[in-house]
């Protein structure tokens, strides 16, 4: 398949911008070396980057809300293929609402090798938020720092090097309609897949009297029934939340999966 | 411990209950504000802004105008009016060349064909005068308007004004105890009421969700803005001179659309106060910036995700029915078809809700998909009145909207008719996809059936109410 097999189809309503070395695979990836998830607020564009990489052309629309269910596709590059989910846009991982529910479990049993946050530089704060909270559950975070054009028009600068510092995983500037920068994040994407690049994903400063010890004893416990969880702490803070999907996860012996060395989902993994 | 719990999951469980005790009972909120002060940190340290934007200024200045207390409102109906505007008089030309192309030439082509071919009748019957009329009758008049509206609708969506239709009338739902985000899903049923429907999953909560999903129905899909387009320009701009004539018709296709939101909100109102009771739970909605949309691509997805879309799927019911609705006009029982004495029965009721026989057969006919409907009522029309110029069953060719209005005037329509049948399509089951959609949305028999009938409750009403009072007036 050539690398612009995507492009003969439909006659190209958007400038296509060829980016070296990626493949696009539609909507059959075949077997995939690694599942990357894209997470994000409403409206921030994860369904415009999910048509760049996979060269799809998913209904794009400028409201919070569009993507309800998942939307799969595949890409290639540098010789890794990539299964690709666009979820949901949410604004938090931690109230119930079956959007925000999809994408958490995705996030949480899914185990993608790669998780892309696309934010919106134009609505930054906000969008740490999840940002935020997709780091206390998996470390293989890459921020797409998306609509920095319309930043740019706002009057709004972003100290990307610095933000990266201080989240501790990759922060990658973009403007995903335009083409720009996806050479950039797809290099972050590979990094952190392969391993070549390390993220030390910024964890919560919780300042409430009597957690730390109260999650220190849950953590013990919880990797002493399950194995050693990388999300372990998490899990706790969840239990102690009385998160009901989490306390049933527990319950069932499901969440036991996210320590397991290979994902139940995997199977088709080459 | 229950059955199924291990004794590790059952310890870290009870360890999880006994500690929550010890911790402060707002340590949700805690954590949320947690998280909020560290973006604002992140965020102060790693933003700068520079003061007075020119594109900031311009967006308030657009989205005071556009969600104001008092001009959102009339520019949204103005707007709306506009595009249906753009599309009934645009469609005209493209309309008169594709029903010449398909149905003048295309047709007699394949007749022609189909006897030098030797092929039977019957079979030349069923494929070329049933089959293949319906589907080219569906393409000429329901490809141009959609090719028009569509790209129009997605430019506005790009834009972003979708969202600012869901602001104007947030308040509006947020009054009869329904979710503000019903303003949002009601938006996106103007395009397709099973899209609307499975978009009601942004509501968090079931109940409102169920008024959403029940209600959505009421907003005037793309299977029926053809039909609207095509009874407004025949029936409503005739009565006016030319020059006003587009004007009225797309007036009333507004007005249409307009009731159609109205009644929503009638219906969300007895649910919330009767089988779905509760308040109105609060949500915060975005707006997101105002994005320059992107035309090429606007046309690409416009075209293939819409028009194509819609027209396919009518299309793939068009055949069959064309099947059917041939064989019902040339079988036949007792001396006469077997359309003729389905339409004689359904008569009687037509004539109490101001429409006639034909038209509630084209209903029935037409359940899978609500494209077909007109192209149904005219070859019915056609054959029962003898104005067959090529046998029965058979759709002829109407190249303009004059033609249309002679074939339905001989089959007794008249201006009551055209009303009636307005508000009939708007308010009447949903088709079988959506149907099917609130079923595997809602998983519930109950909930399905009520959302499949509710619309009639309006409908029969309004149609009967206007028939009594037009004929009463009339005579």
């Amino acid at each position: 398949m050539g690398s612009c097999a995507s492009c003969g189809a439909g006659g190209c309503g958007t400038a296509e911008v060829r980016v070296p070395g990626l493949q696009r695979l539609g909507l059959r990836p075949g077997t995939w070396d690694g599942i990357v998830a894209l997470a994000g607020n409403p409206n921030t564009g994860k369904s415009t980057v999910f048509n760049r990489l996979t060269g799809l052309r998913q209904h794009t629309g400028n409201w919070p809300g569009k993507t309800i269910a998942r939307a799969e596709g595949g890409f290639a590059y540098r010789g890794r293929r990539y299964r690709l989910i666009d979820l949901p846009g949410t604004y938090s991982l931690l109230s119930a609402s079956p959007d925000e529910e999809v994408a958490r479990d995705f996030i949480l049993f899914g185990r993608p090798d790669v998780v892309v946050v696309v934010t919106d530089a134009t609505a930054l704060e906000r969008n740490l938020n999840l940002a935020l909270q997709v780091l206390q559950i998996t470390e293989r975070v890459v921020v797409c720092l998306n609509l920095t054009d319309e930043a740019r028009a706002l009057g709004v600068e972003v100290d990307v090097a610095g933000l990266s510092e201080d989240l501790g995983v990759p922060v990658v500037p973009c403007v995903a309609r335009e083409g720009e920068g996806m050479i950039a994040l797809l290099d972050a994407v590979h990094g952190v897949s392969v391993g070549e690049i390390e993220c030390r994903p910024r964890r919560l400063k919780l300042s409430v009297p009597g957690l730390t010890g109260a999650l220190d004893r849950l953590t013990s416990l919880v990797t002493g029934a399950f194995g050693d969880l990388p999300q372990a702490r998490w899990v706790a803070l969840r239990l102690l939340h009385g998160d009901r999907r989490i306390t049933e996860a527990v319950r069932t012996g499901e969440i036991a999966r996210l320590g397991a060395a290979v994902p139940a989902e995997s199977g088709a993994r080459s | 411990m229950r059955a199924g719990e291990s004794d590790a999951a059952g310890a870290v469980l009870d360890a999880a209950r006994e500690l929550g005790w010890h911790l402060p009972p707002d340590l949700n909120d805690r954590i949320t504000e947690a998280i909020y002060a560290e973006s604002s940190e992140i965020a102060g340290r790693r933003i700068r802004r520079r003061g007075g934007s020119l594109r900031l200024a311009w967006q308030e200045t657009l989205d005071r105008i556009l969600t104001g207390r008092w001009t959102g409102i009339p520019v949204m109906l103005l707007l709306l009016g506009s595009v249906l505007w753009v599309t009934i008089v645009g469609a005209n030309y493209p309309s008169a060349l594709l029903a010449d192309l398909l149905l003048n030439r295309g047709w007699h082509l394949l007749r022609e064909a189909a006897h030098a071919m030797g092929v039977p009748g019957w079979l030349g019957g069923i494929t070329v005068d049933g089959m293949y009329l319906t589907t080219a009758w569906v393409v000429s008049v329901m490809l141009p308007p959609m090719a028009i509206f569509f790209p129009i609708f997605t430019i506005l969506e790009d834009f972003g004004y979708l969202p600012r239709v869901a602001f104007n009338l947030d308040r509006i739902f947020k009054a009869v105890g329904a979710h503000g985000k019903q303003a949002l899903t009601m938006s996106m049923g103007l395009g397709c009421n099973a899209a609307g429907v499975v978009a009601c999953r942004i509501i968090d909560s079931p109940r409102e969700r169920l008024i959403a999903i029940v209600t959505n129905n009421f907003a005037l899909c793309n299977g029926r803005w053809p039909t609207q387009m095509l009874i407004a320009s025949v029936f409503v701009g005739g009565l006016f001179p030319p020059v006003l004539g587009g004007f009225a018709a797309a007036g009333a296709v507004l007005l249409v659309a307009g009731l159609g939101f109205a009644l929503a909100w009638l219906a969300s109102l007895v649910l919330s106060r009767t089988v779905l009771r509760g308040e109105a739970s609060t949500f915060s909605l975005e707006l997101p910036p105002y994005r320059p949309p992107n035309i090429l691509r606007t046309f690409y997805t416009s075209i293939i995700d819409r028009t194509i879309f819609v027209l396919f799927r009518a299309v793939v019911f068009a055949l069959p029915a064309g099947a059917v609705i041939w064989l019902t006009a040339n079988v036949q029982v007792g001396g006469q078809s077997l359309a003729y004495w389905m339409v004689a029965a359904l008569d009687g009721p037509g004539w109490w809700l101001g429409l006639n026989g034909v038209i509630l057969v084209a209903y029935i006919v037409a359940i899978p998909a609500n494209e077909i409907v007109i192209p149904t009522v005219l070859m019915l029309t056609v054959l029962l009145t003898g104005q067959t110029g090529a046998g029965p069953g058979v759709m002829f060719e109407v190249d303009d909207a004059d033609r249309f209005r002679q074939i339905l005037a001989a089959g007794g329509w008249t201006a009551l008719t055209g009303v009636c049948l307005m508000i009939f399509s708007l308010c009447h089951n949903p088709c079988s996809t959506t149907i099917y959609t609130i079923w595997r949305e809602t998983r519930s028999a109950k909930w399905t059936v009520l959302a499949t009938l509710l619309p009639f409750v309006p409908g029969v009403i309004l149609c009967v109410l206007i028939a009594c009072v037009w004929r009463a007036m009339a005579a």
